[in-house]
């Protein structure tokens, strides 16, 4: 067994029942891993249907085949569940050390099912595996549950875990680790807490065989050189993480600001990467084996601590979209996710969501047993962060995330979402191809699976005219169909700034003994692709739904640099399905099916 | 004579004004003021005018905001 461990853990809630199960390795070569292999496996275990915090419902905690080995940034894992916020598949991506660590133990995948009676954490350490007591930790935030965890257990044994917005089931509920990484987009926090499980601890002392370590050591060497030379991954991230991109969006006038009212921000610079690296860092904060090193430790001077810093989506989500310049107050905002278990970008959204329903009149002031929800109060988005985090008051609207809020005011086209999930950091009026990421991603609302800012604003691998629609269909697929590789793998988004397919296919490779080419490798990626497509559809997600916000198909961009631009997505639609080779009406044909083998 | 705005990020602000207002000569082109600033062509990923992508030999106009970044970036 290379590069897999070759067990499948499955635990049972509601009956006690633990065991160990062979992984099906013909499976896991077909769909790598991580990702493609969690969606394969839940979607022939639980199907499309089943109501997201039904006692039915499992939750996978799943590593990749690179996981845990030598392989740079091979520290990820996934939760894969079906979404509360979405109702499509979730598949929520994570760094930090708890996936090495659980490849360490022995599993690639983690089946959780059913429903415990009352608060419980599992334990595992190498074989013995427990299912424990946790309600003395129900309640309890991020980091107090992960240091009781660490006393009790092993030494340098790794938590993953939910905070209070979880065990209330908040739509926007994050899965958290190591403190401050996040399994954060789709609630997926919700569906651990539907099931009474507070917390997974692991520790492990096995460790990967790997098929040609000789050969694996070289890949390896080489995509560190490659990582080590290439501008975003050998500079601007280990310097100013990504909060760098703050003020690239914003120059380039695509800065969504106010709940996308706007799209440029005049105090940007306050709350950009060069402003964190030159006053508040303490140090980088790098994940397991990664050369990159973007995570950022900062001071928190209202707490008078020292905590993980805010990702430049949060600083947007927190910051423009509220319309708030105060670094600081986006700092404490940020820990309160990591403390209560939320996803910055869909809390931060709902928040402007929220700004803009009170703005219009529709959320009145008798409601607000708080500070007022006005654009640019830096005070409202700590305060109604923790609202959020524990459901009190009109907290507990927000919680429901930023499309359910606006439907209950009758607004829901106030709500910046695709698909009931919240939109991120990138104004697609003027990036025609992202806007098409954005419409067409799998999960909603989502930048990171088709991430076409690379092209369009970073001129990585090369510079293609954001305004123009040429080509942008060919690219978002392979964007699309690489990510998915990348999740799959257990590897971090940020190597495909400096790594190809063909890196990737020879890391994998070398670790597995597999036989993978750049164009096998991408096949599989649209394999995957495709079946989460095929989820969608039968869990009752319209190809109408591949849409985006009336207000960007409509309201053009009122100031600054991308003044004047729409999104032009029905001249972009189209195109893309014929190039993912579905039909007219965006459903995968049967030939397209079998030649995946699907 | 004419004046642009520009404005520098990331390491391209080290011991150079971030966000300054250049007096420049008519027909100037974007490299006459990388060139001005001491800044390697190298260091130049992202080059904006008026918040468009432009390239070194495009000529400036009075008024226009010029963004320089270095190769970095993504999140």
């Amino acid at each position: 067994m290379f590069g897999y461990r070759g067990k499948i853990l499955r635990v049972n809630l509601t009956t006690g029942e633990i065991k160990k199960e062979i992984l099906d390795m013909e499976l896991a070569k077909k769909y790598i891993g991580g990702r493609g292999l969690a969606t394969k496996l839940y979607y022939d275990e639980v199907g499309a249907n089943v109501e997201p915090f039904d006692e039915n419902n499992k939750l996978l905690i799943v590593t990749g085949p690179l996981t845990g080995t030598a392989a740079p940034t091979g520290g990820r894992y996934m939760v894969v569940t079906k979404s509360p916020l979405t109702g499509t598949i979730a598949c929520s991506n994570s760094g930090g050390f708890f996936g090495a660590e659980l490849k360490s133990a022995g599993y690639d995948v983690i089946i959780i099912e059913g429903k415990a009676k009352s608060p419980v954490y599992i334990s595992i350490e190498d074989d013995s595996v427990e299912i424990k007591d946790a309600s003395h930790l129900w309640g309890r935030v991020v980091s107090e549950t992960t240091d009781e965890l660490k006393k009790v257990s092993k030494e340098k044994a790794k938590v993953l875990c939910i905070g209070p917005a979880g065990e209330k089931l908040s739509k926007i509920a994050a899965v958290i680790n190591d403190y401050d990484r996040a399994a954060g987009r789709s609630g997926v926090g919700a569906v651990m807490g539907s099931k009474n499980l507070k917390a997974i601890v692991v520790k492990g002392t096995g460790k990967v065989d790997i098929h040609d370590e000789d050969n694996l050591k070289q890949v390896v060497q080489d995509c560190i050189k490659k990582i080590r030379d290439n501008g975003v991954t050998g500079q601007g991230l280990p310097t100013y993480g990504t909060a760098v991109l703050v003020n690239i969006i914003n120059e380039n006038g695509v800065f969504p600001t106010n709940n996308f009212k706007e799209a440029y921000f005049e105090k940007a610079d306050n709350i950009s990467g060069e402003t964190m690296t030159d006053k508040y860092l303490v140090r980088k904060n790098p994940c397991y084996r990664c050369p990159i090193a973007c995570g950022r430790w900062v001071k928190i001077e209202p707490l008078n601590m020292e905590a993980g810093g805010p990702e430049y989506e949060t600083l947007w989500a927190f910051g423009a979209d509220c319309g708030v310049d105060d670094i600081q107050a986006i700092f404490v905002a940020n820990h309160l996710c990591n403390e209560y278990g939320l996803d910055t970008i869909s809390a931060g959204a709902t928040i402007a969501a929220a700004m803009e329903l009170y703005e219009k009149g529709l959320i009145k002031d008798d409601e607000i047993e708080g500070t007022p929800l006005k654009f640019g109060n830096k005070d409202a988005i700590i305060e109604w962060t923790k609202k959020m985090g524990l459901r009190e008051g009109l907290g507990d609207k927000l919680a429901e995330g930023s499309y359910r809020l606006c439907k209950m005011y009758g607004a829901p086209e106030l709500s910046m979402s695709v698909k009931k999930q919240e939109l991120p950091a990138y104004d697609p009026r003027a990036i025609q191809g992202h806007g098409l990421e954005y419409a067409t991603s799998n999960r909603g609302g989502c930048h990171v699976r088709g991430y076409m800012i690379s092209p369009e604003i970073l001129s990585l691998p090369e510079k293609l005219d954001r305004h123009s629609l040429e080509n942008k269909a060919e690219w978002v697929k392979i964007f699309q169909d690489l990510t998915a590789v990348i999740d799959s793998l257990g590897l971090c988004l940020f190597t495909s700034f400096a790594l190809g397919a063909e890196d990737y296919a020879k890391l994998l490779n070398a670790a597995c003994g597999f036989d993978y080419d750049k164009d096998s490798i991408l096949e599989a990626g649209d394999r995957i692709y495709t079946l989460e497509r095929m989820f969608n559809l039968e869990a009752g997600i319209d190809p109408s739904e591949d849409t985006l916000p009336k207000r960007l198909l409509e309201e053009p961009i009122p100031e600054g640099p991308s003044k004047g631009h729409v999104n032009r997505l029905s001249e972009l639609l189209p195109k893309y399905y014929e190039v993912r080779g579905w039909d007219e009406k965006g459903v995968p044909t049967k030939e397209k099916l079998q030649k995946l083998g699907l | 004579m004419m004046h642009v705005r520009v404005k520098l990020f990331a390491t391209l602000r080290i011991g150079r004004e971030k966000d300054k207002v250049y007096e420049i000569k008519d027909g100037a082109k974007a490299i006459d003021v990388i060139d001005m600033l001491n800044i390697n062509k190298d260091d130049v990923k992202i080059l904006l005018i008026n918040g468009q992508d432009a390239d070194f030999y495009e000529e400036l106009k009075d008024g226009d905001v010029v963004s320089i970044f270095p190769p970095v970036g993504g999140g």
